[in-house]
């Protein structure tokens, strides 16, 4: 019976011709095929070395901001966490001490912050939900490593070195911020 | 038995009822939002202005409707009222004004407030504010005072419901803190730092609306939406011992009352309880509570049987 999509195709079983039966001009041709990708430019890049270049709002390794004084922005409220569909965000909080107000912006900060980078999808919902504008996903890519623990960033990765900034201007120009504010 | 017709529901209710309970006895959602008023308090309501509603037709002798929009948590219901609160343009436009004067002192810090995410100024904002504020002043700060071991006042975020007054003047003894100064200047204070030390002050953190009052004991320990609110009682001579354990695994965070869907504690509970009983073994757990599906504690949250729960808070 005909088949109804009319895509299948029957199978011929017609006797081969002596050329097709001696194989040998098919081996050259793939040889040949083989030959020519030798001098055609490669698909890959040589990784680390070389990197490709990524858009403004790229979605890999987080950063923690400080403020313009070197204040840590993030005040421990958790909507990150509770955003991440990975569940990959844990946190304690503290609150600030007397003569602190130079290392954290608000009274409440967190003593242990935690992303698994494992679990982490680098959507980008915790960018997105922080209220205090204190974790940005940033342009750099996630390294790779030997140990499962490793994976586990806690504030000493995360939080941007005070004589190190990290621009994240870019991520946060009026057509971002409008995009985010209509999702 | 006084008639009278709520958004289209028309109900018969006792004399003497006010609007508000009108509303509630109907349920649902044409119930006005109450920042002040708390059923379980004499004399409470009358302060926010967040439940005024449209009298559109006085009663049934005097069909003429009322010139100004009233408060529902203080007005009497008559015979043939006719009420509009969802329905009426003029009650939410009203209610949007008045969300806007509630915040403009409110230090809107709900990242750092332990009250947010079962904050009623959060929802109500959420239900009826607009997203910017007119106010351009400075807004009014105070420093943070601590009303005994346990309890924490932030009068910045108050918004001087006077419903933490009420509780200390109603169901304590003998009352030392009240509302000092007037107007603007009006604060919650125990005069010259007084301790409030009784055994149900904990109490004014249940009551309070916002996180003015909050508990020292449970202090930036945890956000509310990480926690498993559960059902839970113990052996108390001193109240009913009928609570709400906060679980973050087998460890308990912290305890309050059992509040209603209108934010209303159905027992006041001890100090004992609320702040020296977080050891699992004084409590017998009933199961967890029933959380709204909308409420930012449920995720996260699953019910076995949500109807059998709906049918105990209800």
């Amino acid at each position: 019976m005909k088949s109804l999509t009319n895509r299948s195709i029957e199978v011929s079983n017609k006797k081969m011709t002596l050329m097709e039966r001696i194989y040998l001009p098919a081996v050259i041709g793939g040889l040949f095929i083989t030959l020519k990708h030798l001098f055609m430019k490669g698909a890959t890049i040589k990784y680390p070395e070389q990197t490709r270049p990524v858009s403004n709002v790229y979605r890999g390794k987080h950063v923690l901001k400080r403020d313009d004084k070197g204040a840590e922005r993030c005040t421990a409220c958790g909507l990150c966490a509770v955003a991440c569909p990975a569940e990959a965000i844990t946190m304690t909080s503290a609150e600030r001490q007397k003569g602190e107000e130079g290392l954290y912006r608000e009274e409440k900060y967190a003593t242990v912050y935690e992303i698994n980078m494992l679990r982490c999808i680098f959507c980008g919902l915790c960018e997105s939900a922080c209220p205090k504008e204190a974790i940005f996903l940033t342009t750099e890519i996630l390294p790779a490593n030997f140990e499962r623990e490793d994976f586990i960033y806690g504030k000493d990765r995360l939080v941007e070195q005070i004589d190190k900034r990290i621009d994240v201007s870019k991520r946060q120009t009026m057509e971002v911020v409008t995009q985010k504010f209509n999702d | 038995m006084p008639k009278v017709t709520i958004d289209g529901h028309t109900i018969e209710v006792a004399e003497g009822t006010t609007i508000l309970n009108a509303a509630r006895q109907i349920g649902g959602d044409l119930v006005p939002p109450a920042m002040c008023y708390y059923s379980k308090l004499d004399i409470s309501g009358g302060k926010c202005r967040t439940c005024l509603v449209e009298v559109t037709k006085g009663s049934e002798k005097d069909p003429r409707p009322m010139p100004k929009l009233v408060a529902s948590c203080s007005t009497p219901v008559m015979d043939g009222m006719e009420v509009g609160n969802k329905t009426s343009a003029k009650v939410m436009d009203a209610r949007k004004g008045v969300v806007e004067f509630l915040l403009i002192n409110h230090p809107l810090d709900c990242p750092i407030c332990d009250q947010a995410g079962e904050c009623d100024l959060q929802n109500l904002a959420f239900e009826h504010g607009a997203s910017g504020s007119r106010y351009e002043e400075e807004k009014r700060t105070f420093e943070k005072i601590d009303i005994g071991p346990n309890i924490q006042l932030h009068m910045t975020r108050c918004i001087l419901c006077y419903r933490c007054v009420n509780t200390v003047d109603q169901i304590t003894d003998d009352r030392v803190h009240g509302v000092l100064n007037r107007g603007d200047h009006s604060e919650i204070g125990t005069y010259i730092q007084n301790s409030i030390e009784n055994e149900f002050s904990g109490n004014v953190i249940d009551v309070c609306p916002v996180g003015a009052l909050t508990d020292k004991t449970f202090r930036f320990k945890s956000r509310v939406w990480f926690l498993n609110p559960m059902n839970a009682h113990c052996k108390c001579d001193k109240c009913s011992g009928e609570a709400v354990v906060w679980m973050f695994g087998d460890e308990i965070y912290r305890v309050t009352g059992r509040k209603d869907q209108y934010g209303e504690v159905k027992d006041f509970i001890c100090n004992t309880c609320r702040f020296d009983s977080k050891d699992l073994g004084k409590w017998t757990i009933e199961g967890p509570r029933h959380i709204e599906r909308d409420s930012v504690i449920g995720q996260g949250h699953y019910e076995l049987k949500p109807a059998d729960n709906v049918k105990e808070i209800g």
